[in-house]
């Protein structure tokens, strides 16, 4: 399908940010209003629901004790895994995750897993035998540009608030104390920035109406160190060196910023 | 108005009524309704009821591109009921199951006769209900969200359709059950409404009930219905007041 709107805004939008203006108003170093809520969903052990501007994600997570891999005996299990909802936008579509769904999951999987988001070698239970499996799912419910920071950002405070029963083993079985939950044990708060090029200029945190007219985008994972543990490049167009020197020097302070949102 | 039907197994009131809850046997749980509470939907509706957290979003009257389904003197109606995976206590493969199938089904049916369909010919009206979390009636919650987001959307609609369960617990017939009550109880009956005609456009039963005992649990959830239906109506008026 052609997007005939994107086409016709090209050009203003472009002309805007060449003039050092955004359609919004905004800096192009200005995130949109965030906010981010914890404990939202009772069933869930760990959950956030969080807004940049008007996208909006719902995430839980959700423990299993399971396998470890073969190769990882010790160590737990984190599965990331996104539903861009058919309610999120008119041309998202029921079915089985699309690659812009499993993209998403796999680049928030990684800024996680690189950033020691979770400790996992404290997730086993049994070595070889029985872990931890963490599901963490990203259900969005409304589009409006950015998803990479906000499932970033909400699976961060969703995995702070998650609580484990603890795992006790008692005559060779493992018996789980409700009444004594710790929280998940966490080791970094790594969060990610994603900036938008268009034209010749970058923009963060893009709103739908920049992503749809934006050439490339590049987003950067950023430990609380300032050390970078995830990168992605999307879109057709190119990037100079220069270009993603800027953006990580940029991303470095923005994610200190979104750290201060953190429960 | 709401009427008060005797039960015959009860006294009157609540300190009688034995509910996990202390509910009376025909009182709601607690609930709240929002409309229009998504940016991109062309309509949308956010419901809570007990433990239930319920989203539903419309789009439409769009094109169809699915030529088969296509109706050429009036709109069809599409929904799709979906839950969470962490909806629920036992993390939920994502995706349909038959369950949430059937559900799609009836919830398509039971919001279809309100709708002015035939002002729309060879398009779609695509009704999403998402299980946030869900605490028993969900395909209730989710019909009446539905609902409210339909009139969020602007469809012209004879009524706005409204969904509540009865059933029989402890060997009571009580209204709106819980997940308690739903699993270990004798008998689940979720209807829909149209409440200015009073029309059924949703029937379920399962479990086992006598005629007396049905009799009883269909008033009680017409006059379920009937009083959630104020606060869809007041969920509309809220957004966008007083007409």
């Amino acid at each position: 399908m052609v997007h005939i709107v994107p086409e016709i805004i090209k050009e203003s939008v472009t002309n805007l940010v060449k003039n050092g203006e955004r359609t919004d108003g905004r800096a192009f170093d200005e995130y949109r209003e965030i906010s981010l809520e914890t404990g939202v969903i009772e069933k869930a052990e760990g959950s956030a629901r969080v807004k940049i501007g008007n996208t909006q994600i719902i995430i839980g997570a959700k423990p299993q004790i399971g396998s470890p891999f073969g190769d990882t005996p010790n160590v737990g299990v984190l599965m990331t895994n996104t539903e861009l909802l058919p309610m999120a936008a008119p041309n998202f579509e029921s079915g089985p995750p699309d690659e812009n769904s499993v993209e998403l999951s796999r680049v928030t999987d990684r800024c996680i897993r690189e950033g020691e988001v979770v400790d996992l070698e404290k997730l086993c239970i049994v070595e070889g035998e029985k872990v931890w499996m963490i599901f963490l799912d990203l259900h969005v419910v409304d589009y409006d540009g950015n998803l990479m920071d906000a499932a970033v950002l909400g699976s961060v405070a969703a995995l702070m608030n998650t609580k484990l029963p603890e795992a006790k083993i008692i005559d060779d079985e493992i018996v789980l104390d409700y009444d004594n939950l710790i929280p998940l044990p966490i080791n970094d708060t790594a969060l990610m920035s994603t900036f938008a090029k268009i034209g010749d200029e970058l923009i963060i945190d893009p709103s739908l109406e920049e992503e749809e007219v934006m050439g490339a985008r590049l987003s950067v994972g950023i430990t609380q160190d300032g050390n970078i543990c995830a990168m992605q490049k999307g879109g057709e167009k190119t990037f100079t060196q220069e270009e993603i020197l800027k953006a990580v020097s940029i991303a470095k302070i923005k994610t200190a910023e979104l750290r201060k949102l953190l429960p | 108005m709401i009427i008060i039907i005797t039960n015959t197994n009860l006294g009157t009131g609540t300190e009688t009524s034995g509910r996990a809850d202390n509910r009376a046997f025909d009182e709601l749980r607690k609930m709240k309704i929002e409309a229009g509470v998504l940016e991109r939907a062309d309509g949308s509706a956010y419901l809570e009821i007990g433990g239930n957290k319920v989203l539903a979003a419309v789009y439409g009257p769009r094109e169809l591109f699915v030529r088969r389904l296509m109706q050429p003197n009036k709109a069809v109606l599409r929904c799709k009921y979906n839950m969470a995976p962490f909806s629920v206590d036992d993390r939920k493969r994502p995706g349909p199951d038959r369950r949430s199938v059937e559900i799609s089904k009836i919830a398509s049916e039971a919001l279809t006769p309100a709708v002015f369909l035939e002002k729309f010919p060879r398009s779609t009206i695509d009704v999403f209900i998402e299980v946030i979390e869900a605490e028993g009636g969900t395909r209730c919650a989710g019909i009446t969200a539905a609902s409210v987001a339909l009139a969020d959307a602007g469809i012209p609609m004879r009524d706005m359709v409204v969904a509540c369960a009865a059933g029989k617990s402890d060997g009571k017939v009580i209204l709106d059950l819980s997940e308690v009550e739903d699993k270990e109880g004798q008998a689940d009956v979720p209807i829909a409404i149209m409440p200015r005609t009073g029309e059924i456009t949703l029937l379920q039963m399962d479990g086992n009930l006598t005629e007396e005992e049905f009799e009883q649990a269909l008033d009680l959830a017409i006059n379920g219905c009937k009083i959630i239906s104020e606060k869809q109506k007041a969920a509309i008026k809220n957004r966008y007041g007083d007409e």
